[in-house]
């Protein structure tokens, strides 16, 4: 496949996916949560674009729609309210010791090469245009669980949830040109309560072991203590 | 179809006036009543649909068959007698300090909002809408599991909320894999019907199809509590309220179990494999044996009637994975005893912490003697649940050991073997329990029964003679399932 002898919107589209990939690597060695956010809105900024370029380009109105959801939400209400978290508990100045970093990072690529085996078999079917973006829309996927497992802050294991929905986000964006409306509000619906909840978890969390460190939440387990 | 807008308007009003309303002492009555039309009106759905078969809205939005709506009418069942059991039992918790009337007020308001989104579930014609009812459940739940607001509660409701959170996002993947296998043969808004997918799931692209079921069952696995997803499960309901317990066992895992097997029709129309199949019977009895050897050392009531779930729900998926008439018809069996058993079962179980002071097993003691209703009441369902005869859990175990012995003979064993740890399992922790005299200073709660007794009354029936419009309902939904007839 010879990128330059593809049209205009499938180059936009693969290079969104490259780009989209590559802030889930970014957030994957972050160890800084204030950067952590803002890498995660610059990655629903990339999401708004697409959208919007899908809409554009396949002339669909409600995919306009969908761009200004993700545009109110994952860049502005979202890492909004996860800043002001940070700056309350004073964590602004922390830098999360990560474990392992470089095996972190190579477990990312891994995890890459894993959604391209995985999805390997739909090219039969399709172009090798749509297994890229589906395959970096999983790994995306993968990568927010990987960051959520290697980080212990809660603010942390928010923006990996939440990049889980941006990678399926991508892969509804490109793979269908957006899912029937009723289900994408519906899914966007889900997500503005799911954000709000976790507003209301930060303060009970807080209230409960004084941190947000989730490393300290190992009360309920079945090991004999 | 005018009964199914009038069940989810019924349970839309209830979120509202609950979070509006200003503190009645009646909050919990009310709660009853709403719950009262909901069952009204499942019913009024129910004999419609007996009576003129499947119903699809003029939108296409809403279909009702008679797989959807058996799970319809037991969903609004165990509603309201749990709403009947949680009235006296959350008065109770708030006499004793561990809420306030806020609080009482966020329950009532989510559990009408966790019927709605399980009814939406439920009567959806949209594979993506099933989605968003699925997320929506586990966002009405997490505040509730947390009502207590302890450290055990808040941390059980964070796991709860993350890992279901993360493994549902695996189902929106395979939603959105099966979207895109849809696309390719049928027009944009429609194509995530079912109605249309079920027509044409032949034509749908096989490769796709088995990638989206790994996620989908990966994803709705997590809700179901499939071994090693279930993680969230035990935490979530031995912390939060028992009401909240006994709907979640009976109701939420139901349901998920629903939404996969309705993706496992569609992906068995495009194969023609039993890929789908042997992965469901391969997680169901890894589920069904870690289940039953946990119950073993469980310490906390509910954990241990929790990790019975796990072990059930195992069954139940693994039965659905043998597929064919007549394990399909057991495990549809299954579902309904096992709903109706288990939360009869956290019924009980309430009352009974209520009276110990305690969900420590070794700290309840000689229940019968202190309130035989309740030691009774324990016993029988435990009875139930390990499936004795002549109770319906019985009846359904049996079937599905019958059909297993019938089509994969070596894995009868397993089976066997599983029932028998949990049987013992449970009655181990359960005996002392019951019998036994009484601690000092042991007091009866007020409590309502009727639920449980309704409840087992109804298993009891099912386990002696299924009633011939019911045998005749669920083999429908099992022609519909698995495409031939158990009778």
């Amino acid at each position: 496949m010879n990128i330059e002898s593809q049209d205009l919107y499938t180059q936009i589209i693969l290079s969104m996916a490259a780009l989209v990939g590559l802030t889930s690597f970014l957030m994957l060695g972050q160890g800084r949560l204030l950067r952590l956010i803002f890498v995660f809105a610059i990655q629903g900024l990339l999401l708004t674009l697409t959208t919007a370029v899908a809409a554009y380009s396949l002339d669909n109105h409600h995919l306009y729609i969908s761009a200004v959801l993700t545009l109110a939400l994952k860049v502005i209400f979202i890492p909004w309210m996860l800043r002001n978290e940070v700056l309350k508990s004073n964590l602004h100045r922390d830098v999360e010791a990560l474990g392992n970093q470089t095996a972190i990072m190579l477990g990312g690529a891994s995890l890459m090469v894993f959604s391209y085996y995985v999805l390997h078999p739909i090219v039969q079917t399709t172009s090798p245009v749509m297994l890229n973006a589906l395959a970096v829309s999983l790994s995306v996927v993968l990568l927010g669980m990987l960051l959520m497992i290697s980080h212990k802050q809660a603010i942390a294991h928010v923006v990996g949830f939440m990049s889980i929905e941006n990678g399926l986000f991508f892969a509804a964006i490109v793979a269908t040109k957006g899912m029937p409306m009723v289900v994408e509000l519906g899914i966007a619906f889900d997500v503005l309560v799911a954000a709000v909840l976790f507003g209301i978890f930060f303060f009970h969390i807080r209230s409960s072991i004084d941190s947000l460190d989730v490393d300290l939440m190992n009360k309920l387990n079945e090991v004999d203590k | 179809m005018i009964p199914a807008y009038l069940l989810l308007s019924i349970a839309f009003v209830g979120i509202v006036f609950f979070a509006l309303s200003g503190h009645k002492a009646e909050i919990g009555k009310i709660n009853v009543w709403f719950n009262s039309i909901s069952l009204f009106a499942t019913i009024w759905l129910a004999i419609n649909v007996l009576n003129n078969g499947t119903i699809l809205s003029a939108d296409k939005a809403f279909l009702i068959d008679s797989f959807n709506v058996y799970l319809i009418v037991l969903t609004a069942f165990v509603g309201l007698t749990t709403s009947i059991f949680s009235n006296p039992y959350m008065a109770h918790e708030k006499e004793l300090g561990k809420l306030t009337d806020k609080r009482l007020k966020l329950y009532y308001s989510m559990y009408q909002g966790f019927m709605l989104a399980m009814y939406l579930v439920l009567t959806t014609n949209n594979m993506g809408v099933m989605w968003v009812g699925m997320e929506a459940a586990t966002l009405a739940t997490v505040l509730l599991v947390s009502l207590y607001r302890t450290p055990e509660s808040i941390e059980a409701a964070w796991k709860y909320f993350i890992l279901c959170g993360v493994g549902i996002a695996q189902a929106l993947f395979g939603t959105i894999l099966l979207y895109y296998a849809a696309v390719q043969i049928g027009d944009g808004e429609n194509a995530l019907l079912w109605s249309e997918l079920f027509q044409h799931a032949s034509q749908l692209n096989p490769e796709v199809l088995q990638i989206a079921f790994v996620f989908m069952l990966i994803g709705y696995g997590t809700k179901i509590g499939l071994v090693p997803l279930h993680n969230w499960l035990p935490d979530a309901h031995s912390e939060g309220p028992t009401p909240m317990s006994a709907v979640l066992s009976g109701l939420l895992l139901n349901d998920a179990l629903y939404a996969v097997v309705r993706n496992k029709m569609l992906v068995d129309g495009a194969t023609h494999s039993d890929m789908a199949g042997h992965l469901m019977m391969g997680f169901g009895l890894l589920s069904f044996l870690v289940g039953a050897l946990f119950l073993h050392r469980q310490k906390d009531i509910k954990r241990l009637f929790s990790y019975s779930s796990i072990e059930h729900m195992g069954l139940m998926t693994f039965a659905f994975g043998v597929g064919g008439a007549l394990a399909t018809f057991a495990a549809l069996l299954h579902m309904t005893v096992h709903s109706l058993t288990k939360s009869a079962i956290f019924v009980t179980v309430g009352h009974a912490t209520q009276v110990a002071g305690t969900q420590r097993m070794d700290k309840i003691r000689g229940l019968i003697k202190t309130q035989p209703k309740i030691g009774w009441g324990l016993l029988i369902g435990t009875i139930s649940i390990a499936g004795f005869p002549p109770f319906g859990v019985f009846t359904s175990e049996f079937l599905v050991l019958l059909a297993t012995m019938h089509s994969y003979p070596w894995l009868t064993l397993p089976l066997l073997l599983g029932i028998g740890i949990a049987f013992a399992g449970l009655f181990r922790h359960i005996q002392p329990m019951v019998y036994g005299e009484k601690p000092e200073g042991q007091q009866p709660v007020k409590a309502n029964l009727l639920p449980v007794m309704l409840h087992l009354a109804l298993v009891l029936w099912l386990g002696l003679a299924i009633p011939s419009f019911l045998a005749n309902w669920f083999s429908q939904a099992t022609f519909l399932i698995s495409g031939s007839s158990p009778l």
